[in-house]
């Protein structure tokens, strides 16, 4: 039965390991409960804002500061959407 | 005008979660803009099957509670563009979701998205009731057993009478979506028949989703069914109750044994 089930099924085989690193990563995160990353996503959003805002015209929804968690190290995506700059000069 | 859509169950375990991430991972794909809220305050689970549990910072409470934004918290899908999720938190308790704070994020997200669909926690407390309240539409899941049967019916007296909708004189539009079908285990009437469970819960059918073990592929490797298997039996029952929620008419089709020539050989005869 393994021998056909290997042939011709896919088990579950592949997938499992996924779910543990998954687990491990967020497991290992959730324990610490750390609080001090949403302060420091916010106290990063407000300073961009203000940078951005002295050059452009931008509103605050516009500028998104985003975490992925990973193994060792993790990844900060910011993320600021402009208006048209021609455009907003002429205005 | 958006679509605000609850799934819920009253029964914990029958296929909420799951459901949830498959329709909002299909509605999406068609290019709909789609949001999947969590209701289940501290005991969140709709991250994880939807593979945004390491993007997780704020969530709904800290939106109600004015510490974040709703976009700080909105995840936006890494596969489907149009896919956001809104996580609940893990730590708070219940009462941080209050009746006004819901509805102000409900009213935010109407504005936003095409659907909003609320994964509701189990049980018929506060938390089944606030994530309902708001509801236009209500996917009602039952697997074909008694307990969830009956836990359905008081949910569908809930949603009769408790919503936003009933208060002000209308109706949820309610669908039965019957999930963990067991074909096999149907052939051999060792569970309730389909047409029974209709009969007793009288709404209509959105769709029958087989049990199969592509769902737990698809929770372990954190991408709804839909898009982990988009061939397999329930990939293609949950992408056409979809199709049913966007309005087209397709008959709902019964799963059947699937089982190949291999698997009966080694049954054996009985
Ligand atoms: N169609 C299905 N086939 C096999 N397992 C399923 C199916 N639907 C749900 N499950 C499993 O049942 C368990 C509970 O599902 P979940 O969606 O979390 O339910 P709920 O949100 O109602 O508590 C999970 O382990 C899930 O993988
Ligand atoms: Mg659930």
């Amino acid at each position: 039965m393994s021998l056909f089930s290997s042939f011709f099924g896919r088990g579950n085989k592949t997938s499992a390991p996924v779910a543990r690193d998954r687990l491990q990563i967020l497991l290992a995160h959730e324990r610490t409960g750390e609080a001090s990353e949403s302060d420091l996503l916010s106290k990063l959003h407000a300073e961009i804002l203000e940078v951005i805002k002295k050059h452009i015209p931008v509103d605050q929804d516009k500028v998104q500061v985003k975490l992925d968690r990973g193994n060792s190290v993790s990844m900060l995506e910011i993320d600021i959407e402009v208006p048209q700059l021609k455009s907003s000069r002429r205005s | 005008m958006a679509k605000v859509l609850v799934v819920t169950s009253g029964k914990g375990g029958v296929g909420k979660t799951t459901s949830t991430a498959a329709l909002g991972a299909a509605l999406a794909q068609t290019g709909q803009n789609v949001v999947v809220v969590d209701f289940d305050v501290g005991l969140r689970n709709l991250d994880l099957v939807m593979g945004a549990e390491r993007r997780v910072v704020f969530d709904l409470i800290n939106v109600i509670q004015g510490d974040a934004k709703l976009s700080q918290a909105l995840i936006r899908d890494k596969r489907i563009e149009t896919l956001s999720i809104l996580p609940a938190s893990q730590t708070r308790d219940k009462d941080a979701l209050t009746a006004e704070g819901v509805a102000r994020v409900m009213q935010e997200l109407r504005e936003k998205f095409d659907w909003v669909i609320c994964d509701s926690p189990a049980g018929i407390e506060r938390g089944a009731q606030l994530a309902m309240y708001h509801a236009d539409y209500a996917i009602v899941v039952t697997n074909p057993e008694v307990s969830s049967v009956r836990d359905s019916d008081r949910i569908i007296g809930m949603l009769d009478s408790t919503t936003e909708k009933a208060k002000g004189g209308g109706k949820v539009e309610k669908h039965l979506l019957l999930t963990r079908y067991d074909p096999a285990r149907a052939a051999r009437g060792e569970m309730l028949r389909i047409e029974d469970v209709l009969e007793i819960l009288s709404i209509p059918l959105l769709g029958i989703i087989p049990e199969s073990e592509e769902v737990l592929r698809a929770s372990n490797l954190g991408a709804p069914v839909t898009l982990s298997s988009p061939d397999s039996p329930p990939a293609r029952a949950y992408a056409e109750a979809a199709r049913r929620l966007e309005g087209e008419k397709l008959e709902v089709t019964v799963p059947t044994e699937r089982k190949g020539l291999f698997a009966r050989l080694f049954k054996g005869r009985n």
